[in-house]
């Protein structure tokens, strides 16, 4: 990180501070994870009401949909920038 | 009893008189005009007005319901939003053709019958184009005309689809089509052309991020969801549009993982949340109509807002590639909380307005019972999350340092930022609001626990996914390349046959044709023209010395309308295909 003499210092550039920000983020996972358990919920098909079910489908979702971008999809249709003009 | 003025009507002929205005008046006209747009709008009573006998045809600029005018209020107020945020802008074209366009998407939406939504749509394809060339590169100039042959011909769709439908059913009234025969069939695709369905998609990534930073807050809001009121008013319940709905709102947000232009990235975005709009059209329950209404209406404020964060990005640094971004909150601090509400809107954050709206289409869908489509939807509401809610401020404002030091953009500019964020947090606070104004009763309640844990936890646990993927490096890096999409038919393709043409037609066409024509019309045109001469030098010219000096004046006036400008060109075409257009209704 090369930072000017004098300038001041951010939020992100205090050590330690991206590992608060990660702990605080994952006391809110499991925060969220325990409050599920005592929801009453409404669900449209069953399934949809068992605890976390949104949590894990929008973990499994965000992964499969990363991985299908990098390893699919990009070597499918990636080209230099120049492309079009050549 | 009326008491407004038609709103189109307002802005278009406002717009004209611009000109007129400098300096300080100028900048308290271009919030003025659209200021008093959106009060004429609010004070507008449902019925029907401003009816105009066109012989045989009534056209009817007014056909005012709940559903034409909750897309008439956004269209108003973003028009304001967008014109402030603008202010900077010297070029008076892109103040003009910013409000025509907005005009013609508003003239559009309250249009009664099938001429008048067809001059406005023409129009906004016309005006939209020129705020794409207004930035001056030759990729917006070469975007921009691609722009407008994809749009041109989306208009020629529509416009065949209303020639069969007058012929078959006599009637030019624009109201509910639904599915069935030629002519319906026709119209859909046109209106799916400026919605942006699959397949007839790549216009808008191609052209949006073209534009200035002013001009794409502009385009984000008009087209696509003019396409989704004519949509909603003309094929509500159209089983069709579900699935087209639901892929949309799934393909792009695959490209949008890996785009690296910003501004690209939300384009795709947009797609993705137009597609949840089309399905709330496809299902057509009274619950489905309202969150496409509530959905278009949340869409526009927070899309406009990231819009402009990125416009303000890009306005104070010069570039817009993820590569070459990060860290920029250091320095614009309040572009990156109002680019970071922004983001939580369009991620549906409980408190925001995109929450409210987007829960109501994936309600409808889950009580539909449709299984396949509630999974795709909700699978993209985690990747919009993802991409347009983690990706945009991150690789924007958080990332690793690139080293930038700029300052905050004008406050014209962070003033527009904050209206669109105050009102997104304000709607998603009070939900009641934009309810009482969507076209059916509401009985839905966004607020219960069980909505709010499961949204909470879909998002949270994307975060978790993009935490992960990114500290494991497993997350694509952004890389200095372009994806191909299906503009690649009509970029590269049409290259390839015309390298054929070239060949085989061109040596015919050269060799045969051309010798053919100079021995049949040129030669005999040169000895006609011979003889003229003779006759002119002779005996005309000594009589008329004086028409010359009139002729040569002629030919000024005709070297002022051959500027030799594309935009002046397509503006005489516009005209020209208007006009056609009226020729056809009367005869």
């Amino acid at each position: 990180m090369q930072e000017k003499n004098g300038e001041k210092r951010h939020l992100f550039d205090r050590p330690g501070s991206l590992n608060m920000v990660l702990r605080i983020f994952f006391s809110t996972l499991i925060v969220l994870v325990v409050i599920d358990l005592f929801v009453h919920k409404h669900p449209f098909f069953g399934f949809d009401g068992r605890p976390s079910f949104y949590g894990a489908y929008g973990f499994v979702a965000c992964v499969v949909l990363v991985l299908a971008a990098r390893f699919v999809l990009r070597p499918l249709v990636k080209r230099k920038e120049g492309y079009y003009d050549k | 009893m009326i008491n407004s003025l038609p709103p189109f009507l307002l802005l278009i002929c406002g717009a004209l008189l611009l000109p007129l205005f400098r300096g300080r008046a100028r900048t308290f006209y271009l919030v003025a005009l659209p200021l008093i747009t959106t009060l004429n709008t609010f004070l507008m009573q449902q019925g029907t007005y401003w009816t105009i006998e066109v012989l045989d045809h009534r056209l009817t600029f007014g056909k005012v319901d709940r559903l034409s005018l909750v897309f008439g209020y956004i269209f108003s107020i973003i028009t304001l939003i967008a014109s402030i945020y603008s202010l900077h802008v010297k070029d008076k074209g892109q103040h003009i053709a910013g409000f025509i366009y907005a005009g013609s998407a508003l003239g559009a939406v309250f249009s009664g019958d099938f001429i008048s939504l067809f001059i406005f749509w023409e129009a906004m394809a016309f005006s939209a184009a020129y705020i794409i060339w207004s930035r001056r590169t030759k990729a917006s100039e070469e975007a921009g005309m691609r722009y407008l042959l994809v749009h041109i011909f989306g208009g020629l769709l529509l416009l065949g689809g209303i020639v069969v439908r007058y012929h078959t059913t006599g009637s030019l009234t624009f109201d509910y089509i639904g599915l069935q025969g030629l002519d319906s069939w026709l119209i859909l695709l046109g209106f799916g052309i400026n919605a942006a369905f699959p397949v007839l998609h790549a216009w808008l990534p191609d052209a949006y991020p073209e534009a200035t930073p002013t001009g794409t807050v502009f385009l984000s809001a008009f087209t696509t969801k003019t396409a989704v009121y004519v949509l909603a008013r003309g094929f509500p319940g159209t089983e069709l549009l579900v699935y087209v709905g639901a892929i949309m709102t799934a393909f792009p947000i695959f490209y949008a993982v890996i785009e690296n232009d910003l501004r690209r990235v939300l384009s795709y975005s947009l797609i993705n949340q137009v597609g949840f709009m089309v399905v709330g059209v496809g299902i057509g329950t009274e619950l489905s109509i309202n969150g496409t209404a509530a959905h278009a209406f949340s869409h526009i404020l927070y899309k406009a807002l990231l819009f402009m964060s990125m416009g303000a990005v890009l306005h104070q640094t010069g570039r817009i590639n993820a590569t070459d971004l990060g860290g920029l909150y250091k320095s614009m601090p309040l572009t990156a909380l109002f680019c970071s509400i922004g983001a939580a809107s369009i991620s549906g954050v409980p408190l925001t307005n995109g929450f409210i709206s987007k829960s109501m289409i994936l309600s409808a869908a889950g009580e539909g019972g449709m299984l396949v489509i509630w999974l795709a939807l909700l699978f993209a509401s985690a990747g919009v999350f993802h991409h347009s809610g983690i990706k945009i401020p991150f690789f924007a404002f958080f990332s690793h340092d690139a080293g930038i030091r700029t300052t905050e953009p004008p406050k014209h500019m962070l003033i527009a930022m904050a209206m669109a964020a105050f009102l997104c947090i304000f709607i998603g606070v009070f939900p009641g609001t934009l309810y009482s104004i969507l076209p059916y009763p509401v009985a839905y309640e966004p607020y219960t626990g069980a909505h709010v844990i499961d949204q909470l936890q879909l998002l949270a646990f994307s975060a978790l996914a993009f935490t992960l993927l990114m500290m494991s490096g497993i997350y694509p890096a952004e890389q200095r390349a372009i994806n191909l999409d299906t503009d690649w038919f009509y970029r590269k393709a049409t290259r390839w046959f015309m390298g054929f043409a070239h060949r085989p037609i061109a040596s015919f066409d050269y060799n045969v044709v051309g010798e053919a024509y100079e021995s049949m019309v040129i030669r005999p045109i040169l000895k006609t023209a011979q003889f003229f001469r003779l006759v002119d030098s002779k005996i005309v010219d000594g009589l008329i010395n004086g028409v010359g000096k009139g002729s040569l004046g002629l030919s000024d006036v005709l070297r002022l309308i051959q500027t030799g400008k594309t935009q002046d060109y397509a503006y005489v075409m516009a005209l020209g295909a208007l006009f056609v257009v009226i020729l056809i209704c009367i005869a």
